[in-house]
């Protein structure tokens, strides 16, 4: 039974990865890819990995992959397929397509590589089945067993992972904000609403202008023309 | 099945992520390749915790989880960072920080 479970999930798991690597649209591998960990969270169960398997379904393929789904619909754009890329079909820049059928040579080669090293070692053990196992609430790999060493022996990595996703998430933000100046239609609309632009002067508090590469009338483009403005009223002039 | 074939599929996975890693050219199925080297590893690491009956790879697996969600959440910000100023979405053509 967990030999034809084994097979079901290991194609699964092969062919998900093909997919993602030869699928034209990015959409169709990011669904490939979402196959691919669907059937990788059952190869886990059978490795008596639940709470790890859960993780997986929950996390990456729930709320990572909604994320991709997100950007793939955001950004859009074709893909190209693997075998043109090889044929060199699409390959305009400098590095040409013999290059690129020489990565994936590297690439089998390193699959014969990783196949010597994994399964011709002398480790009698990888050829068994596994150390022993009895099922109860607490048995190896089950949520209060992960739970138990996530908090006492691996606390550190804990929080440090806490840190890490707390960093990733603020440098996300800061990454794919709107800057201002990049978008003329909502430049200023927005901006002018908040309670620090009515505080100071118009243009002012940018960098540019306080490098000294711009004057502070045109530091932002969307500014320069409001504060042009400001010449009329005090009897400077400008030509109209 | 023992432990050989786990870490045969696993070996196989890796070597299709650096495929796609080497030739493929969107950024956004170039992180999905990424994905799967990293799932690759993970299945190893699950596959030698089982070996040994140590739960000590599967918290690494953990890690390693926490870790792509993080460099997906980077990743995809660049990429949409890249879309907001008009800059080809095609890792040969973002050659300027190229030595």
């Amino acid at each position: 039974m967990s030999a034809v479970l084994f097979f079901i999930a290991a194609i699964g798991v092969v062919s998900g990865a093909v997919g993602v690597v030869v699928l034209r649209n990015p959409f169709f591998s990011v669904l490939a890819l979402v196959a691919h960990l669907l059937s990788l969270a059952v190869l886990f169960l059978l490795l008596r990995a639940e709470f790890v398997a859960a993780v997986q379904v929950v996390v990456y393929a729930g709320a990572v992959m909604v994320l991709y789904v997100f950007v793939v619909a955001y950004v859009g754009g074709e893909g190209e397929t693997l075998g043109e890329r090889l044929r060199g079909v699409g390959a305009q820049g400098p590095v040409g397509s013999g290059l690129r059928l020489g990565g994936a040579i590297v690439a089998g080669a390193l699959l014969v590589e990783l196949l010597i090293a994994l399964l011709g070692t002398g480790l009698e053990a990888v050829s068994g089945y596994g150390a022993g196992y009895a099922p109860g609430p607490h048995a190896f790999g089950t949520p209060a067993y992960i739970g138990k060493l996530l908090l006492t022996r691996f606390l550190l990595v804990f929080e440090l992972a806490s840190f890490l996703l707390l960093v990733a998430a603020v440098g996300g933000v800061v990454l794919a904000r709107r800057r201002g100046g990049l978008g003329e239609a909502d430049e200023g609309g927005e901006e002018a609403r908040t309670p620090l632009n009515l505080i100071r002067p118009w243009g002012t508090g940018t960098t540019a202008e306080g490098s000294g590469v711009l004057p502070a009338d045109q530091a932002r483009p969307g500014r320069a023309d409001r504060a042009a403005e400001i010449p009329v009223e005090t009897g400077a002039g400008r030509p109209s | 099945m023992s432990i050989a074939w786990y870490l045969a599929v696993s070996a196989i996975v890796f070597s299709l992520g650096a495929v796609g890693v080497i030739t493929r050219r969107n950024p956004l199925v170039l992180l999905l390749c990424l994905e799967l080297m990293l799932n690759g590893g993970n299945l190893a690491l699950i596959a030698f915790s089982r070996m040994w009956g140590n739960g000590d790879g599967q918290i690494l697996a953990i890690v390693v989880m926490t870790v792509a969600a993080c460099e997906v959440c980077i990743g995809l910000g660049m990429i949409v960072a890249l879309y907001r100023r008009h800059l080809p979405i095609d890792v040969d053509e973002l050659r300027e920080l190229q030595g």
